[in-house]
């Protein structure tokens, strides 16, 4: 095991170079490896899927014959209660999963590391305060506060974002201010504030780049309960009416019963989009977890 | 055993009384601070007339400054008073009263399941550490771990609905029924019951797994797991008697995220399956824009979360000797 994410004095540059070696831990990790390949696959499919197959993925059937129909030659995936084409909604809707887990989770890091490492590092009422709110925010009910928030808020895809980051950040801002607490009273730390180091230069160069690896394996599991989080919320109605996505498409599949009309291609494609998906970033974060948590290692 | 001493038991009351009033308040901030006009909202049309607006808002208090508002809000907490619900034209707090019951079966009914199957499968999986059977446990967590539970949902009415007619995909008794013997009433919930309670079961159970699996793996690497192996003790006693108890405590703590998880999973649950409990009728709410029902199902939602930790944290303290009497 030579991946030095802790190493005392941790600089950027440092990072960069355990970011490498346990970049190659990954690929040596079996679910880890796996985890790459699916994400590799959707990525591809959100990135080239609507540039490779140029169809309008919200192209409304002309006649009664083709709404619900199953799948044939035409209609590789068949078609929706609207005589939607269901294999181009299901390409159009990675682009609106990777969109919504990765700005969401962009929000939840920044806002989770600067409440975990204002909360850790700060001593007395400051700290306390902070630590107060965020396990108030971590006792309330995430499902039920989202649909809350996207009801009030309305339902275009930049609010469900937002609302997503803004209500995943408290696990987040845990982990930091425990690793915080920890490296505060570390021996480097305390002899570069004896040097004179402000609190920024000391938080920001010193204890920063040790918590960044931590934080890193918990973004990659927050992505994929973004991506679930908007899935839910979509398929609860509470989706972006303008953009296909999974959970939408799975909210009009319920709506017109398309389950128990026996549609499975309407049900299976959008769902095992989500799974894939999901499980590729929890996979990938699984196995980082593993390798950048040196409690866990060699398990 | 010892039963906790009453100077923690009131530390802790305090704790839960701080959170509640916290959420209630944070309640009453959300519904009227985030835009969304509450009289346009209850009206459900732009086009009433600025005279009928004023009188809706003097009915309501709204007209008053938002302290006064928040005193009267606490004042009709207390009361019982949540409003009328737009949709159903009753008392917010009947319409809760009946649903509140059969969401709590449904959490019972899946959570017995999630600990029993979780604890089992996550010390067979820690015991058998690095085999085939652990890594395959770990994966098949991980997958169900995965799975939206809507989906899932929407699976078992697919194939029950339309291939194997074994249990019933809706509601949570058979309409028009009527029963013979109070059995027979209970079987008929009962058979309604499956296919929520394995939804939830299944998707939740994953994190159970998990969490059960990693806590086992750090105390068997523990110095005491060694001393009863010496001692001459079987596998299985070294780790049921000597491991799993001590495994408990990290399970306990992450009560607050199982709860919060199995409450998400209840609303599209019982969504899917037109379950009658609260996650239906936040559901409904929802598409309605019924915002008193919402705002009370959420405040109601929030409070079952409170004292699940509440009671995780008694538990605790019940299980480890060593926060026991500190």
């Amino acid at each position: 095991m030579t991946a030095v994410t802790f190493g005392a004095g941790g600089r950027l540059g440092r990072v960069g170079a355990s970011f490498r070696a346990n970049w190659s831990l990954l690929w040596a990790d079996r679910l880890g490896r796996a985890g790459l390949l699916l994400l590799a696959i959707v990525f591809f499919a959100a990135l080239l899927g609507p540039i490779l197959l140029p169809f309008d993925p919200t192209a409304v059937g002309h006649s009664a014959a083709d709404l619900l129909q199953p799948p044939s030659a035409t209609a590789w995936l068949g078609t929706d209660e609207m005589g939607r084409q269901v294999i181009w909604e299901t390409i159009a809707g990675a682009r609106t999963s990777l969109v919504v887990g990765l700005v969401a989770t962009a929000i939840s890091m920044v806002v989770g590391t600067f409440i975990g490492l204002t909360a850790g590092y700060s001593r007395g009422t400051m700290g306390e305060g902070l630590m107060r709110v965020t396990d108030f925010f971590l006792v309330i009910p995430t499902l039920p506060l989202t649909i809350v928030l996207a009801a009030l808020l309305g339902q275009s895809l930049g609010i469900i974002i937002l609302v997503i980051g803004l209500t995943s950040w408290p696990a987040t801002a845990r982990i930091v201010r425990s690793q915080v607490l920890s490296l505060r009273e570390r021996q480097f730390i305390v002899r570069i504030q004896s040097l004179g180091a402000t609190d920024l230069r000391t938080v920001g160069i010193h204890i920063l780049p040790n918590v960044l690896p931590l934080v890193f394996a918990n973004t990659v599991l927050v992505i994929a309960g973004s991506i679930l989080a908007e899935a839910t919320l979509a398929f609860l109605g509470l989706g972006d009416p303008a953009n296909v996505s999974w959970g939408t498409m799975l909210h009009f599949a319920f709506q017109s019963g398309a389950a128990g009309r026996g549609a499975w291609w309407y049900i299976i494609p959008p769902g095992l989009g989500i799974v894939v998906t999901v499980l590729a970033f929890t996979l990938v974060g699984h196995s980082l977890d593993r390798i950048l948590n040196p409690r866990l290692r060699n398990r | 055993m010892r039963i906790p001493r009453p100077g923690y038991l009131a530390r802790k009351l305090a704790g839960v009384a701080a959170t509640l009033f916290a959420v209630i308040t944070f309640n009453f901030l959300l519904f009227r601070i985030l835009p969304g006009d509450p009289i346009r909202l209850l009206a459900r049309a732009g086009n009433l007339s600025p005279e009928a607006i004023d009188r809706l808002r003097q009915a309501f208090g709204l007209d008053q400054s938002l302290p006064v508002q928040y005193v009267l809000y606490l004042r009709n907490l207390a009361t019982g008073e949540l409003g009328t619900s737009l949709t159903y034209r009753r008392p917010v707090v009947q319409i809760l009263a009946e649903r509140m019951e059969n969401t709590l079966i449904l959490l019972a009914a899946a959570t017995v399941i999630v600990v029993v199957l979780g604890v089992l499968f996550g010390v067979i999986a820690a015991a058998r550490r690095g085999t085939r059977l652990d890594s395959g446990t770990v994966l098949t967590s991980l997958i169900f771990w995965s799975l939206p539970t809507f989906w899932v949902g929407l699976i078992f009415v697919f194939l029950l609905g339309v291939y194997f007619p074994a249990f019933p995909i809706s509601g949570m008794t058979t309409p028009g029924a009527t029963y013979a013997t109070p059995f027979d009433a209970f079987w008929d919930v009962g058979r309604h019951l499956v296919l929520p309670t394995l939804t939830l079961a299944l998707v939740d159970v994953g994190q159970f797994i998990l969490i059960t699996r990693s806590s086992l793996v750090d105390v068997l690497t523990e110095d005491y797991m060694l001393t009863a192996k010496a001692k001459g003790l079987s596998r299985r006693r070294v780790i049921w008697r000597h491991g799993v108890p001590n495994a408990m405590l990290p399970i306990v703590t992450a009560t607050a995220l199982y709860v919060s998880l199995i409450v998400g999973g209840t609303i599209q649950v019982e969504t899917v399956f037109s379950y009658p409990g609260m996650g239906r009728l936040m559901y409904d709410a929802v598409l309605r824009r019924d915002y008193p029902v919402l705002e009370a199902s959420f405040l109601l939602f929030a409070i079952v979360v409170i004292f699940a930790n509440f009671a995780s944290d008694l538990l605790y303290r019940v299980l480890d000797p060593r926060v026991r009497n500190a």
